[in-house]
Formats: C-alpha cells, structure tokens, sequence
C-alpha cells in the first residue's frame, strides 16, 4: 500500500491556509479598519469581538492551532525548495519566490504583531478596548514601526492572494491556462483592494489625532 | 564565394565551456575549447569536432568530451544537458542561434556519471510507480477497445510527446536532493493514460499511486515545467487536472469507508 500521509498533510496545509487563517485575516482586516471611523469606532469593533461566546476557545481552535500547522508545514515547504528565478525568470516562478518569501516575513511579523499587542491584552486580567486602542495607537505613532507594519500587512496579504491562486489550482478548481489566467488578475485586484484596507488601518492608528478624532458616524 | 571570405570562414571557431565531471564521484570542473565553425552545427557537431581533435584551450591533448545521444531529432531525449544555462537537447542546440561562449553542463538534478552523461533511471522508477501503462495482457482477445472522440485523442497526443528527457525535473525547484518530488513530467502520464477509454479501467490505482510519498502534492506550481518543456507538453494542465482527480479520490476514499 502507498502511504499518503505526505498528500494529506500538504492538502491540509493548503485547506487550513483558506479556512480558518485566510478568513480569519480578512475578519481582522474588516475589525481593524474600523479604526479609520476613530477611535470609538474601533473600541465598538472590538467589544463586539470580546462578547462572542467561547473566544479562547474559538481563538485556540480557529486560529492558534491552524496558524502553527500552516507556519511550521510551510516553513519545511520552503526550505525544501530549490529557488532557480535566475535561471527561469517566468511570472509563475518569481511568483513562486515570493510566496516562500513572503510567507517567512509574514510569519515573523505576526510573532511580533501577537507579542506586542495579543500578548499584552493576554496579561491583563481586565483588559478594556479603550487600552487597546490607546495602546496600539501608541504603538504605531512610530514611524518606523508603522512602516515595518506596512511591509508586514503587505506580506501578508500577497501571501493569501497568491496562496488562494495556488489553493484554486491544487484542489482542481482552475484547471486550463485560461482559467488560470483570469484567476492571477481577480487575485491581483484582491491585492490591491486588501492592502489599502490594511494601510488605509495602519495609517489611522498612526495619526497622532487618533484618540481624539470623533467617529464622523456617529 | 570569394577565397577571403573563405579564410574567414576557416578561421571561425566557436568558444565552448564545458563542466566536466571524470566520474561519479570526481569533483566537476570547467574545460574550454575552440573548435572550428562550420555552417548549421548544433551542440552535438561541435562535440564531435572536439572527439576528432580532444585539445582544449590551453592545447593540451584532453580525454574528449562524453554524451549520450540518439535520434538527433529531439524525440528520444537523451542529450539533454544545461546550454547556457537552460536544460534542453543538445540536437536542437543550433551553435548560430547561441550566445558565445556556449557553456553547456550536465543536467546536475541526475546522477552524473561521467561529463554530460547523467542517470535518468529515477524517472523510469517514477513511471512504474504511477503505473504508466494499459495492462491489456491475457490469455484471450479481448477484442478491440472503445472508440475515442477526436477532442480526446488530440488531447492525448499532446501529452503523449513525452520522451522522458529529463528537463521538466532540472526546472521544477521542487525537485532536488531535499525533496523525494518524482516530477511533472509523470504526472503528465498518469493524465494520458487516465484519459484512455482502456487505460481508465485502473485509472484509480494510478491516482492513488501517484498521491502517495513524493506525489503530485508536492507540485509548488512554479510552473516552470510547462515553459521548459521542449515537446510543449500541457504540463501543468496536466498537474491541475490531476488536482481536481485527486480531490475527487480523496472525497469518494474517505466517503466510502
């Protein structure tokens, strides 16, 4: 008998990376860019989040443990490979390059993004989505911190795009050239739109008026 | 032609760079040589030319240069080796259409058994794994099999241009030494003869072989293989197709227990 264990982990690897941690990245997207509405805005978007049932839960099974399997499988993706775009200098390749790459910076970034802000909240026995807010606002009023946060977000987001490209492809969705093609540009636009969602993010919490802007909403 | 351009023409040679390797296990180094020109010469001439006089650069009487080759046609796959840093034939190799000096290496994804000579056995192992073939063997006739449409045929013949040389695996960054990965080229097989009205009798036994260790998942689509392959072969149609067939198995596998 073949011993399919290796297929199942890389279909997993390439499942997981959709539902739940690409949804899960396109929630936190939609959360935070509430952030561009003021401050009030985004405390509501939070306490709305706080008040799901079950959270730890949902945070442990959703997206802790989905998020290790996909960073850890892919990391040993990565190394696997022999990266030859000097010697194949096609849009697939780079594209190719770019996904492991990406995948490695996105992977720091989030270490970095739950020590500063997730853990935080982790600690505090009480946390408030005031604090929060102050906090990561606090957080990105530095200039160069925002700006590793942009290449972090960026990372990210082209890391879903293209990883929704290949997922199409590896589970036999898009089959043809054709199909392929019109899945890069649809991918492409859904780079576009999610990085200005995620900057547009960025460059509210990094406003020095942020906590005293009044939400034009309300 | 005048006697001048005639001198010319004698006096043109052609600068090769060859990475050498004397035996399995000796280390690779570069040798160069200038061999004369001649008019339409492939990569395979200008060997030949240095098999009749093995002096290199330096004038030193050198073993010639070692490779294998058949048809000289580019159908049966053999000389393939890396020419200025691409893997295809050496056949095909046209010496006017290259940039000099022509450095040309064996295609180091392979066992290097001497100079340009590599073992492709571990592609011969992969197509008995996926089973790429139709077991019609038996004691009686069987009679003649099912008709097939001409979409289904013209489709088949595509993928039926393989000649097992090798260049889709020295492309695919997923092949190497790390990895077990059996390469795109036998993927494209197990799609050929998936689609034969015949060969699909045991078409799950293919599928299910070629899912197993260093299968088809670990496909990065790079998609190099497509753009390498020297016969044009829909490779990577052929992976995503194959995709869809093993999402299916994998539902129909787990659904049936």
């Amino acid at each position: 008998m073949s011993n399919q264990t290796d297929f199942l982990n890389r279909r997993l690897h390439s499942l997981l990376g959709v539902i739940p941690v690409g949804f899960f990245l396109l929630e936190h997207f939609y959360t935070n860019y509430f952030a561009t509405q003021g401050k009030e805005a985004f405390e509501g978007a939070v306490n709305f989040l706080w008040g799901i049932p079950i959270l730890r839960f949902l945070e442990i099974f959703l997206i802790f443990i989905p998020l290790i399997y996909h960073a850890f499988y892919g990391l040993y993706i990565v190394f696997r490979a022999k990266n030859n775009v000097s010697q194949f200098g096609t849009f697939r390749n780079y594209m190719f390059v770019i996904q492991r790459v990406t995948g490695v910076i996105t992977l720091i970034f989030i270490l970095w993004h739950l020590w500063q802000i997730w853990f935080q909240t982790f600690l505090d026995p009480t946390p408030t989505a005031n604090e929060l807010a102050t906090e990561t606002a606090n957080i990105l009023s530095n200039n160069i911190t925002a700006i590793l946060y942009g290449i972090g977000v960026i990372s990210a987001v082209f890391h879903f795009c293209n990883g929704m490209w290949s997922f199409l492809v590896s589970w036999g969705v898009t089959v043809g050239p054709r199909a392929q093609l019109v899945s890069t540009w649809v991918w492409i636009v859904a780079f576009v739109v999610l990085s200005y969602f995620g900057i547009s993010s960025i460059v509210a919490f990094h406003d020095p008026n942020f906590a005293n802007n009044v939400s034009a909403l309300q | 032609m005048s006697e001048q351009t005639a001198v010319a023409e004698q006096q043109k040679t052609v600068h090769l760079i060859f990475t050498r390797q004397d035996g399995p296990d000796s280390k690779p180094y570069k040798e160069e040589f200038h061999v004369p020109y001649r008019k339409n010469m492939n990569v395979i001439s200008a060997m030949m030319e240095i098999q009749r006089n093995p002096v290199n650069a330096k004038g030193e009487k050198v073993a010639p240069i070692q490779w294998e080759s058949n048809c000289l046609e580019e159908v049966c796959g053999a000389c393939s080796m890396v020419i200025n840093g691409k893997p295809r034939q050496a056949c095909t190799a046209l010496v006017d259409k290259l940039e000099q000096p022509i450095r040309i290496g064996p295609m180091s994804t392979f066992p290097v058994i001497r100079d340009l000579v590599v073992n492709r056995g571990r592609m011969f192992d992969a197509l008995k794994k996926v089973k790429a073939w139709i077991p019609v063997d038996g004691t009686h006739d069987l009679g003649p099999g099912p008709r097939q449409s001409a979409t289904e045929q013209q489709w088949r013949y595509e993928l039926s241009k393989c000649m097992t040389c090798g260049v889709c695996l020295e492309a695919c960054p997923n092949v190497n030494d790390n990895s077990a990965f059996i390469g795109p080229f036998a993927v494209g097989q197990v799609t050929l003869f998936n689609a034969h009205p015949t060969g699909s009798l045991n078409k799950e036994e293919r599928t299910e072989a070629l899912i197993s260790d260093g299968g088809l998942q670990q496909c990065g689509n790079s998609q190099n293989c497509v753009q390498a392959c020297p016969k044009g072969i829909p490779l990577t149609t052929a992976i995503a197709t194959m995709n869809r067939e093993a999402t299916k198995h994998m539902f129909k596998k787990w659904l049936s227990f």
